[in-house]
């Protein structure tokens, strides 16, 4: 088996002097991204939970995990808020453009929560329960950072009862 | 085994959005002052000091030693504990432990923030993973309207309940005159009718920035019986992190780390059922929506149960369970005292220092404090010396 290729991840602007290490796991969701345009996420063998972004250790048993699951790029929200006050970002220096949708969004086949952009910022359009999906950036443009998820976009309403 | 520890005096800065007559050590100053008044000590009497704030805020590092003048430790042990919205409750903890050791027999608990003087949101955005959850965070506002919006699906709570909690918080601090809200009531249209800052998130539901500092001294069981008429005891303490990213937090159930700590909590201390137990209780509420859903996560009435519990007044002065006489984190919130003016002000329920806030008898109190990343920590206080 070659070592595989492991990724960082340079602040994105105003020349902030920071370089975080992604991991191998960590490493290996954005190179699924691009690869497949789908997601990765870990099993613990012992809770038997997935999580994403798969990472090396599960907190709550304490233990190393390595069995990797590929996940479909769908899930639910089951959280949101549309962010409506403007704030510098820390990571830019730059004003976060708004308003924009955060949310916390159940990919298929996992157990823990995702958080990320959904592109509805109506808030009469966007209701907890809602299918979603990922809409990735052109392969070529990925960076192997979270940006290379532009966005989750609603796929479907959820009626009633 | 653990010694018994008592607080035997409190003192606060009276809140403002900004102190411009003070910088960050002199601020503190005034609430050690007040403290140690309170207790007719002098810094000369304190054998150690912990203090925290915001890591961040000021955009000062080490601000243990830069504030030495200020906080008295000056050739003291001194020691910073910073946790994020938990630091106060942490500095608290961290102080009772130091007197339970036995290794200190007087030690003074701080934490203050000139929030005026930070960029708040940016700041806490930097709590957050930077590779996985920074592009999309954004401060604590939005990750709390999160969890409302969540269980406003699951209970169908609405904007109005909210409101409510709201409302209470901002009546309670007319009666106290430290509150940063004190002299400014709201009506409950006017707490509906402010600004959507994230939805379902008000302006009118979210806390202030505050300057502000709180100082505690705690004290061994010997001293504390001496040195004080009335002294609150500790009677239990717990901590409960949670998180690693923020998603690994499932907002569709309770505040599991509240829960958890609760529960250890009162076993410790024989607590059954709280809303009975409790005469009065200081939450770490930094939203209005978290005054519905941690209230059931404390066990204070069943899942979902909130809304109707709070519109029953149980939770206002006069009822079963006054919550927050002081006015609570949404009428002052000078973030690294905000959890330890928690612990202050059910000690000064306790002790029957409360003047206009104060609720009639009271013989034990809860006090919690929160942190961003979902974690919670319980103190419980009471008028009789623990077994
Ligand atoms: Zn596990």
């Amino acid at each position: 088996m070659s070592a595989p290729e492991l990724l960082t991840m340079t602040s994105p602007d105003v020349g902030m002097p920071y370089e975080w290490s992604i991991g191998i796991y960590g490493s290996k969701f954005f190179q699924e991204i691009r690869a497949h345009q789908r997601f990765v996420g870990i099993r613990c063998p012992q809770c038997g939970k997935v999580r994403v972004p798969p990472r090396r250790v599960c907190g709550t048993c304490f233990r190393e995990l390595d069995e990797l699951v590929p996940l479909p790029p769908t899930g639910t929200i089951i959280a949101f808020t549309i962010v409506n006050y403007p704030f510098i970002d820390p990571a830019t220096g730059l004003e976060r453009p708004v308003p924009y949708t955060y949310g916390y969004i159940q990919l298929d086949g996992a157990d823990n929560i995702f958080s990320h952009i959904i592109n509805e910022t109506d808030e009469t359009r966007i209701k907890v329960g809602m299918r979603v999906r990922a809409v990735f950036k052109p392969a070529a443009e990925m960076q192997g950072n979270i940006q290379d998820i532009r966005h989750f976009e609603i796929i479907e309403v959820k009626h009633g009862e | 085994m653990a010694r018994r520890v008592a607080i035997i005096g409190t003192g606060q800065t009276h809140h403002r959005s900004q102190r411009r007559d003070v910088n960050g050590r002199e601020m503190i100053h005034e609430a050690v002052q007040r403290a140690l008044a309170d207790c007719e000590l002098t810094m000369r009497d304190i054998d150690a000091v912990v203090i925290g704030n915001m890591d961040h805020f000021e955009a000062i590092n080490s601000v243990d030693t830069w504030s030495v003048e200020g906080s008295g430790g000056v050739m003291k042990p001194i020691m910073k504990v910073t946790t994020g919205g938990t630091t106060g409750t942490s500095v608290a903890i961290a102080a009772y432990y130091h007197v339970a050791s036995g290794m200190f027999d007087k030690v003074l608990a701080i934490g203050w923030e000139k929030n005026s003087e930070s960029d708040t949101t940016g700041a806490i955005v930097t709590c957050s993973d930077p590779i996985w959850d920074r592009y999309s965070y954004s401060g604590a506002i939005p990750s709390l309207a999160t969890e409302a919006s969540a269980y406003m699906e699951k209970y169908g709570a609405t904007q109005r309940d909210a409101a409510r909690v709201a409302l209470r918080e901002r009546t309670h601090a007319q009666n106290n005159p430290y509150a940063h809200m004190h002299g400014r009531p709201l009506t409950l249209d006017e707490i509906l009718d402010s600004p959507m800052l994230a939805y379902p998130i008000k302006l009118g539901d979210i806390c202030p920035r505050t300057d502000g500092a709180a100082a505690v001294v705690f004290a061994a069981e010997d001293v504390a019986e001496k040195l004080a008429p009335r002294p609150a005891w500790i009677k239990a303490t717990a901590v409960r992190h949670t998180y690693s990213w923020f998603g690994d937090v499932d907002q569709r159930t309770g505040l599991e780390s509240l829960e958890r700590a609760a529960r250890e909590a009162y076993a410790a201390a024989g607590i059954k059922n709280p809303a009975e137990d409790f005469d009065v209780a200081e939450l770490y509420l930094p939203y209005s929506y978290a005054g519905l859903k941690w209230i059931e996560s404390l066990g204070f009435c069943g899942p979902g149960q909130g809304p109707q519990f709070i519109w029953d007044g149980h939770t206002d002065m006069g009822g079963k369970i006054p919550v927050n006489p002081s006015g609570g984190v949404m009428s002052t919130n000078c973030i690294g005292a905000t959890a330890l003016l928690r612990v202050a002000e059910a000690a000064i329920q306790v002790m029957g220092k409360g003047g206009a806030r104060q609720v009639p008898d009271v013989k034990t109190a809860l006090a919690t404090g929160f942190g961003g990343c979902w974690w919670s920590d319980v103190v419980i206080l009471g008028k009789e010396k623990p077994a």
